[in-house]
């Protein structure tokens, strides 16, 4: 077969696409949270234990200030892995999107960020439960 | 023979297993291991049963929204979940593993050092009692060791007991022990600490509480006089050479600190930390080739004595009881 007869690779590229720069940061943006919250919780477990608790002293305060990271996280991460999902799902191809031309780099992005949104999603909740079954600063 | 000496060393030491527990903390532990070997082998076996379906039983085209619900499904959701519930329980599991210092524990100190430990029990008339590379503890009761390091990172490990606790430098860390039978458990450092670290074992002897009050008793004790006359040399010699400067004999003038105590020497079942069995011969061999048998360790070797001392002092040191 011809490659240029292949219907996928000669699928119409929308003007929108073609005029569009395509950004690859929002690949890592959901590791980037999943980062984020994981060094602010133990900042902020070990700043509680340490300052303000005590070594055998209650965790809960901190408890709830780790509750609204992930609260924010998971939500930001939801919306980044949807953003991505939505790019996957453009026009009707699938998987693996390695075609060179501008919709498959634009489904490639989309699945590279929502995959690792959602890795990122279930490690924030890993996580979290850390502090859902640990009470104290012990 | 020296297969010998470390299978006798090994039976001296105690018990091992994380398998058969002798402590609260260490029941916890082993039932963790268990459900996680348990769900490993199920998995195990279902991947292997898919393959060999996918190989010999099925072999060909299948359908594809159906294998994609595999791949997504037993790939990605599946473990997910899994291991989150693995996580869920081991997170549960923690606050047990580590309970609150218990009302009427008994207080231990214990001291990592390269390459021996250092055990002190407060006393209620309040001195405290030294022992060294090995401690007991009362079955039953749970016992609060408070554990320092004055030179690099030390790990406390008594497998059957508990799981480990770092000794950190600067720092004191607990560790809380309820052992649950009677026996002979070995002790070990559990993080690299330099060249004899394989060489810094103790062994906790689980006792029944009166037997507990009588071992703290008999080690709360002054040591005993020399009985004969070659025990009497041997004390002799102890004092000629110096040995008090670093070792401590109480009811003597040794009063050293920077080795162990040795005070009932006699009684333990190991020298050097579990580098060798306790008998007579096992002193000459430690005294005089310290750094064969423990390379880099703290003690010059006393190569140098004559014989005759030598043997009076491992008589003396063996009398120590």
């Amino acid at each position: 077969m011809d490659e240029r007869s292949d219907p996928i690779r000669n699928e119409d590229a929308p003007d929108e696409l073609q005029a569009r720069r395509e950004t690859m940061f929002m690949i890592p943006a959901a590791p980037a949270i999943w980062a984020a919250h994981f060094l602010a919780s133990y900042v902020t477990a070990a700043i509680w234990c340490a300052k303000i608790a005590g070594r055998d002293g209650s965790l809960e305060g901190a408890r709830w200030l780790l509750a609204g990271y992930t609260g924010v996280a998971l939500v930001a991460i939801a919306m980044i892995g949807v953003r991505g999902f939505r790019h996957h799902s453009y026009g009707d191809a699938t998987a693996p999107h390695d075609f060179d031309t501008a919709a498959d780099r634009h489904r490639f992005l989309g699945f590279s960020t929502f995959l690792l949104a959602a890795l990122s999603f279930v490690a924030v909740i890993f996580v979290a439960m850390v502090v859902v079954f640990t009470e104290t600063c012990r | 023979m020296a297969s010998q000496t470390e299978d006798s060393i090994a039976t001296l030491l105690g018990e091992t297993s994380v398998l058969v527990p002798a402590g609260r903390s260490a029941e916890r532990i082993a039932d963790l291991s268990w459900w996680l070997f348990g769900s490993a082998t199920l998995i195990w076996f279902v991947v292997l049963g898919l393959s060999v379906y996918a190989a010999y039983v099925r072999p060909g085209a299948h359908d594809v929204a159906r294998v994609r619900l595999m791949i997504v499904g037993g790939g990605a959701v599946l473990p997910t979940i899994l291991l989150g519930g693995v996580l869920a329980y081991s997170l549960w599991l923690m606050p047990q593993v580590k309970p609150p210092i218990p009302e009427g524990a008994v207080e231990i100190e214990v001291e990592g050092l390269r390459w021996w430990w250092r055990v002190r029990y407060a006393s209620e008339e309040g001195g405290a009692t030294e022992v060294a590379n090995e401690l007991a503890l009362p079955v039953g009761r749970p016992a609060v060791l408070r554990l320092t390091s004055p030179d690099v990172i030390h790990s406390f490990w008594v497998p059957a007991l508990a799981g480990k606790t770092d000794m950190i430098p600067g720092r004191e860390t607990i560790i809380v022990l309820e052992p649950t039978r009677t026996g002979v458990f070995r002790g070990a450092c559990a993080e690299y600490c330099g060249t004899s670290h394989a060489l810094m074992n103790f062994a906790v002897l689980v006792l029944e509480p009166d037997a507990y009050e009588g071992w703290l008793a008999r080690q709360g004790a002054p040591a005993q006089e020399p009985e004969g006359p070659l025990e009497a040399r041997g004390a002799a010699v102890f004092r000629e050479y110096g040995c008090g400067a670093c070792h401590a004999i109480r009811g003597t003038q040794a009063n050293g600190v920077v080795g162990p105590d040795l005070t009932h020497v006699g009684s333990r079942r190991t020298l050097g930390a579990g580098a060798l069995p306790n008998t007579p011969e096992d002193y000459v061999d430690w005294i005089a080739r310290t750094h064969e048998v423990k390379p880099d360790a703290n003690m010059p070797p006393f190569g140098m004595l004559p014989d005759d001392d030598l043997a009076a002092l491992a008589a003396y040191l063996d009398g120590l009881t």
